[in-house]
């Protein structure tokens, strides 16, 4: 695995996808996709299902032919090439652990048509297992496995290969909560070390947001956006965006001034406000708009020294305790809808409850325009 | 009370139907070894010679061979035709598809007897002469709708992604049907090969419409059941044929367990012929 060990997002696209249309029947499962993926990215595609994010990844490792548009691996078009001449590997989502072999058998499947000598064969199968965390389970049944061990199996099955792109269809899906959190980390990990390009297709938001370099956020067939965690949580593009990651609060406002640098905006229970151009990524024309900001921008200033930059009054109308967390839905006047506020629960600090007053502190730095 | 009372009742239906489900099967073996030539009680005496008769009798040997021959054939055969089919049904959608498979498994409830007169009728209007090959067209007839059924539950319970995950790690079609498909749908083949022969085996009607000259075995029995003084040899054979026909089925019913054990379906109770 060492050759490909540059680690880091490079700047030369391993894959290019170029205006991608995948119809069946009348149905467009894809409408028109174009991206690049660099070399040594940790790519993710997410999506709620049927977005037509599995349908691009089968494309990739060369399942499914596009119906139109084209599809670039490290400079080679692939149109026309089977899976099994492709420098894609895949971890599937059943992980599909061959039940007849054990699992050294498994994870030297791919490499037999090779012609490696045995005493090679057998150090790439060791490489590959103790990279997994599976050394010395060579000669386990594969029937025998838990869960995440199939998972790891199929990892190294898949990276023995040494491809230039891992492909990873909703790896961490069939595994329980705890299991798939250190999955993230060790993935996260495993790719960081061996350096290749790892494309993860993913339903999961917070699986995204932890594991990825890049995320392209699908819906109905089209990326509507493609951009790093930190953008994207900050800075959605649309209302759809905004909802999909995360929690997002969504105030009615008007655009009052779109013309400078800066957006003149009238929201809602906030009032007045400016913002730089930065905060409106989707572009913002002026009238009615809406305004987003995260539950965790939105603070409750429990003792009457505490300052924000900007305040409203509000009324607690309910508050979920989660031990760590509490989240509280205030109501803001002028607002239609409660908004919910994320606070920690630090020591000594009280949990408020339904009814009861509460000043909220916000910042016009943590407001996102929407159209 | 009452419940239990409805116990007994269900109790003795269960060991009369049983009785009179396989009563007949056991009265076999018992007058295969009978000292009398009349099939009657009282038993008489215990002998093998019904079963020395067998062994010292060339024309019902050379029926058996006729048999053996067919039912290889028409297994074989319908067990090839069976692969394609199954295989086809699980993973391919065309239009038509549930017609076809219908039409295909038609035979399997089509009165016997209809299918041999029809068969007869074609054979002949197309003057082919009616010999073994003929047995053994008809008999593939009936033993494709068996083989189909018990393969196609096979390729059905094949994870699809077993055979892209091969691809994908640089196998060739060919060599993945040669190092997954096949391996994990073997004990479904040897299953359906071992139905298919046993149908076969036992298979009357359409073998005494469409054999020629030489008989298989069924149709050489029924010859005999017009001598009384055969009748207890014939006995003696049908509990040899019992004996055949029991141990092919268990082994073949093992072999579709096994089937399913292997693609990982374990527990789905996915109709069997037991």
């Amino acid at each position: 695995m060492t050759e490909t060990a540059t680690g880091g997002a490079g700047a030369r696209p391993i894959i290019e996808v170029d205006r991608v249309e995948k119809h069946y029947g009348p149905v467009k499962a894809l409408a028109g996709v174009t991206t690049q993926i660099r070399s040594g990215e940790f790519f993710s595609l997410l999506g709620p299902s049927g977005c037509g994010k599995t349908t691009l990844l089968r494309m990739i490792a060369g399942f499914d032919e596009p119906t139109h548009g084209t599809i670039v691996i490290d400079g080679r078009p692939m149109a026309g090439v089977p899976a099994n001449h492709r420098p894609t590997n895949m971890v599937f989502q059943s992980y599909a652990i061959f039940p007849h072999l054990n699992v050294a058998e498994n994870v030297s499947y791919g490499l037999v048509r090779q012609r490696l000598s045995k005493h090679e064969m057998q150090r790439r199968v060791d490489e590959a297992l103790s990279m997994v965390d599976l050394a010395g389970y060579g000669e386990r049944a594969s029937h025998a496995l838990s869960g995440g061990q199939r998972q790891r199996v199929a990892l190294a099955r898949a990276l023995v290969m040494r491809p230039k792109v891992l492909l990873l269809d909703e790896p961490l899906s069939a595994l329980d909560k705890k299991l798939r959190e250190q999955m993230q980390v060790e993935l996260r990990h495993l790719q960081r070390h061996v350096g290749i390009t790892f494309i993860l297709v993913t339903h999961d938001q917070e699986e995204a947001l932890t594991m990825s370099d890049r995320i392209a956020v699908m819906f109905e067939g089209r990326i509507a956006q493609l951009a790093s965690p930190q953008e994207l949580y900050r800075r959605p593009v649309s209302r759809q965006v905004a909802s999909f990651i995360g929690v997002m609060n969504f105030l009615d406002a008007r655009l009052t001034d779109g013309q400078g640098d800066r957006l003149a905006l009238e929201v809602a229970a906030l009032g007045r406000v400016e913002v730089p151009r930065a905060q409106a990524p989707g572009g913002a024309r002026a009238g009615q708009v809406s305004v987003g900001i995260r539950p965790e921008m939105l603070t409750i200033l429990f003792h009457d020294g505490e300052r924000a930059e900007r305040e409203v009054e509000g009324e607690v109308v309910d508050a979920s305790y989660f031990g760590d967390m509490t989240y509280y839905d205030v109501l803001l006047p002028g607002a239609g809808r409660p908004a919910t506020i994320s606070m920690r629960n630090t020591a000594g600090r009280r949990i408020l409850t339904e009814g009861m007053k509460a000043r909220v502190g916000w910042s016009p730095e943590s407001i996102v325009v929407l159209e | 009370m009452s419940a239990q009372r409805g116990g007994t009742w269900l109790r003795a239906y269960a060991i009369g139907f049983l009785a009179f489900l396989y009563g007949p099967v056991v009265l076999l073996p018992v007058f295969a070894f009978n000292d009398a030539a009349i099939i009657a009680f009282p038993l008489t005496g215990f002998t093998t010679k019904w079963f020395g008769q067998l062994w010292d009798n060339p024309v019902l040997h050379q029926s058996v061979r006729n048999s053996l021959y067919v039912g290889f054939t028409a297994a074989t055969l319908s067990t090839v035709l069976g692969i394609c089919a199954a295989r086809a049904s699980a993973r391919y959608d065309f239009p038509g598809k549930k017609g076809i498979i219908g039409f295909i498994m038609l035979p399997l409830v089509l009165p016997e007897i209809i299918i041999a007169v029809a068969l007869l009728v074609v054979l002949i209007q197309l003057g082919l002469e009616l010999s073994l090959w003929t047995v053994i067209l008809g008999h593939v007839l009936i033993c494709t709708p068996f083989a189909i059924a018990i393969l196609t539950s096979a390729f059905h319970n094949l994870d699809r992604s077993l055979e892209e995950a091969s691809l994908d790690l640089g196998e060739t079609r060919w060599g993945t049907f040669r190092r997954v498909t096949l391996p994990l749908v073997t004990p479904g083949v040897i299953s359906s090969l071992l139905i298919s022969f046993t149908i076969s085996l036992d298979e009357f009607i359409i073998a005494f419409f469409l054999t020629g000259t030489e008989p298989t075995m069924p149709v050489y029995i029924w010859s005999q059941l017009r001598f009384t003084a055969k009748l207890p040899s014939v006995v003696a054979l049908g509990c040899v044929l019992l004996l055949l026909s029991l141990t092919l089925l268990f082994a073949a019913e093992y072999f579709r367990r096994r089937s399913n054990r292997r693609t990982g379906s374990e527990g789905a109770a996915t109709g069997g012929m037991m």
